[in-house]
């Protein structure tokens, strides 16, 4: 243990015993890690049913995302030949997700792999949406490179009706239930992406594209619809 | 970059040369009302348990606070089991040093750095290239005012105050191996310009830097919040990721820290949430394809484990949204750099006199009108006005100001405990006032309120007939 952390802990330990006796604090800091409380979740973070897909969806495309909704995966490879070819990108850089392996991609300009600073196009695979705000959940794996998230001008991203919650306490809970027993909770990197970058750093102008994706399309696979 | 040495005493000064440069205030009228003010109005009429979460997210900072050893053990343990480093900094120069010799370590040339207070807070661009190793500031507003060689205007969007000709000026003499005659008119041209010279160093950084707006105690996690995407790129690509934070920026659960990101984006620039939100959970795993093979995370101390259960305790629950700034009618005036330090505005004038010590910034608590609205706005109820209070009280204990605004204090103080003193001084000040003014009733120009006669009469008083009189006078005639 360094001696910073000695001072550091000491001072804190000294201020925070004048309050509450050590045993109270520490049990009571173990117990609302155990069983968090709720929080206050907003009236639209509990949409159920078809309303919570219309306000996804609308919600997205207030933060600047664009939504194609598909009938099933097997449309993945035309729907995203057509956005590359509208958005004038090359050829499709592809997450080595299983869902995207199994699909037809014969003809097409695709390569599977991470993102590189060149990448044109790329297509990743949500863990989960969040219908309050609009906002993807993609967490790192194997199958899910970050790099692909942030490097591609154009970033697609595959997700289905059915993984749309209403909350972001929802995802949680689902990523919580998923974390390998004695290791940690959450994945290396979790990332909330709400809409395509952007910055206000010139005058507070809002511009789109800064240093990530310039346009994000969302590919909605609603296999009732 | 280097960093000027603390120059908030010189307040007045940088308020005046604000005042004076024509520019900036029609930059700061454009962007402040229009701008911050505006969108966090919008924001807030977007979500209706807004003022409810407010007092939801002051009571998650306040449990954090009381029991901040717990949870910062709790953090330490869980980054540990996810193969990360804690390092712990008790000053500026602990969190230098530890920095870089981690970048040493690795042998680092260049480094790519995500937006951080704290490391402006800790100077630790001019200590990176002082030891041979360069720091790209990868933030658009950040990279400008790298390239521009000045501090950060503001919190969240350091170059605010900077025009788009400017920035142009900036590119092309910085630039130079682009084509002289390129056409940078327009805020688009800037940003592809800007992307296209940085996309290069992200892929090349030997190491990345960001902060982190938020710690979970829970899961060790890490986040930043970011629009440009820059944080992530510079979390995600160079091979060791070192984030620099400090310790009050702990909570308990990925619960408590939804909270807060309800409220940070929302009040910050009414956004819904910021485009790219990252948490990040200790180095690379096994199978993983990308990501940093070291993470390392360093938690600065720096005089904020002494203000816990402290008079400016509550200054601990900020979260660093800018609100504050962007609704108060100083900076409005004088932006950011008259502060003379890393913070600006309300929040600034509370923290700079801690961390520099009351003699360095005694000046900063009396920048302020204490109107009171940048409590109305703080997402975390911090009482800004009453700190900003208790400090000018400490400053005057320690013997500033001192000279003649002491002795005109001390006079003032006299006549105050003495009312019929005062009510006699009071009448006397109001005839010679008639006396001066004439048969006009208005003065066109006093002395000391040169500023004030310029654009509008001052009114002398009336006297004690039908309508006026001092107060007391009024009060008796049943005027109330």
């Amino acid at each position: 243990m360094s001696d910073s952390r000695t001072r550091i802990m000491g001072r804190l330990k000294a201020a925070l015993d004048q309050r509450h006796n050590p045993t109270v604090r520490f049990s009571g800091a173990d117990q609302r890690m155990k069983f968090p409380p709720l929080g206050l979740i907003p009236k639209r973070g509990q949409a159920e049913g078809p309303a919570r897909i219309v306000m996804f969806v609308d919600e997205a495309e207030y933060g600047h995302a664009q939504v194609v909704r598909l009938g099933d995966l097997g449309q993945v490879p035309a729907a995203a030949a057509k956005i590359c070819q509208e958005a004038g990108a090359g050829s499709l850089k592809i997450a080595p997700h299983p869902d995207f392996q199994g699909l037809d991609w014969s003809g097409r300009d695709v390569e599977f792999g991470i993102g590189h600073g060149d990448d044109t196009a790329g297509l990743s695979r949500a863990f989960a949406g969040v219908a309050e705000t609009g906002t993807l959940v993609l967490r790192s794996g194997a199958d899910s490179p970050t790099t692909l998230n942030f490097l591609p001008d154009v970033h697609l991203v595959v997700i289905f009706a059915h993984e749309i919650k209403a909350s972001y306490e929802a995802v949680w809970a689902m990523l919580r239930a998923q974390a390998p027993v004695g290791g940690p909770v959450l994945p290396r990197t979790v990332n909330w992406i709400t809409g395509p970058s952007r910055t206000a750093d010139i005058e507070q102008t809002i511009l789109l594209g800064a240093h990530g994706p310039r346009k994000l399309m969302i590919l909605l696979i609603d296999e009732t619809a | 970059m280097s960093q000027k040495p603390p120059a908030c005493n010189d307040f007045q000064l940088g308020a005046k040369k604000a005042l004076d440069n024509k520019r900036l205030q029609a930059q700061l009228a454009r962007t402040i009302k229009e701008g911050f003010q505006y969108k966090r109005r919008k924001g807030m009429s977007r979500l209706p348990e807004y003022d409810a979460l407010r007092d939801r997210a002051r009571d998650i900072k306040n449990h954090t606070l009381d029991h901040l050893d717990a949870y910062l053990e709790r953090f330490e343990d869980e980054v540990v089991k996810a193969g990360g480093h804690v390092h712990w900094a008790e000053t500026p120069q602990d969190a230098r040093d530890i920095i870089l010799d981690i970048c040493i370590a690795a042998d680092a040339k260049t480094v790519t750095k995500g937006k951080s207070m704290i490391s402006e807070e800790i100077a630790l661009n001019d200590h990176l290239a002082a030891n041979g190793i360069q720091p790209i500031e990868t933030d658009l507003g950040e990279y400008i005012i790298q390239l521009r060689d000045e501090p950060p205007s503001h919190i969240i969007a350091p170059a605010f105050h900077i025009s788009k000709e400017q920035v142009a000026d900036t590119f092309r003499e910085h630039h130079t191996h682009l084509k002289a005659d390129r056409d940078l008119r327009e805020p688009t041209d800037l940003l592809i310009e800007a992307r296209g010279e940085l996309r290069q160093k992200f892929l090349n950084a030997d190491v990345g830097i960001t902060g982190a707006n938020i710690l979970i105690a829970e899961t060790g996690t890490a986040l930043i919040v970011t629009n440009e995407g820059n944080g992530d790129l510079t979390q995600s690509l160079p091979p060791i990721h070192i984030a620099v934070t400090s310790i009050e920026k702990v909570v308990p659960t990925l619960e408590d820290a939804t909270t807060l990101l309800r409220l940070l984006a929302r009040t910050a620039t009414g956004q819904e949430m910021t485009v790219y939100t990252t948490f990040f959970t200790g180095a690379k795993r096994g199978d993983e394809l990308d990501g940093p093979r070291e993470f390392h995370i360093v938690l600065l101390d720096n005089k904020r484990s002494a203000m816990l259960g402290g008079p400016f305790h509550d200054v601990l629950r900020c979260i660093r949204c800018g609100a504050c700034m962007n609704h108060c009618p100083v900076y409005a005036c004088t932006s950011g750099h008259a502060y003379g330090w890393v913070y600006p505005g309300p929040i600034g004038s509370v923290l700079n006199p801690q961390l520099l010590g009351i003699a360095q910034a005694h000046v900063l608590p009396n920048a302020s009108t204490l109107c009171g609205r940048c409590e109305e706005v703080c997402p975390v109820h911090i009482p800004l006005p009453d700190l900003l209070r208790t400090w000018r009280a400490r400053a005057f204990n320690a013997g500033k100001p001192g000279g003649l605004q002491r002795l005109g204090l001390k006079m003032w103080a006299w006549l105050a405990r003495r009312p019929l003193s005062y009510r006699l001084m009071v009448r006397f000040k109001m005839s010679l006032l008639r006396l001066l003014v004439g048969k006009r009733g208005r003065f066109t120009w006093f002395i000391g309120a040169g500023g004030w006669t310029k654009s509008r009469d001052l009114p002398a008083p009336q006297a004690a007939t039908k309508h006026g009189g001092t107060f007391m006078d009024r009060y008796q005639r049943g005027e109330r």
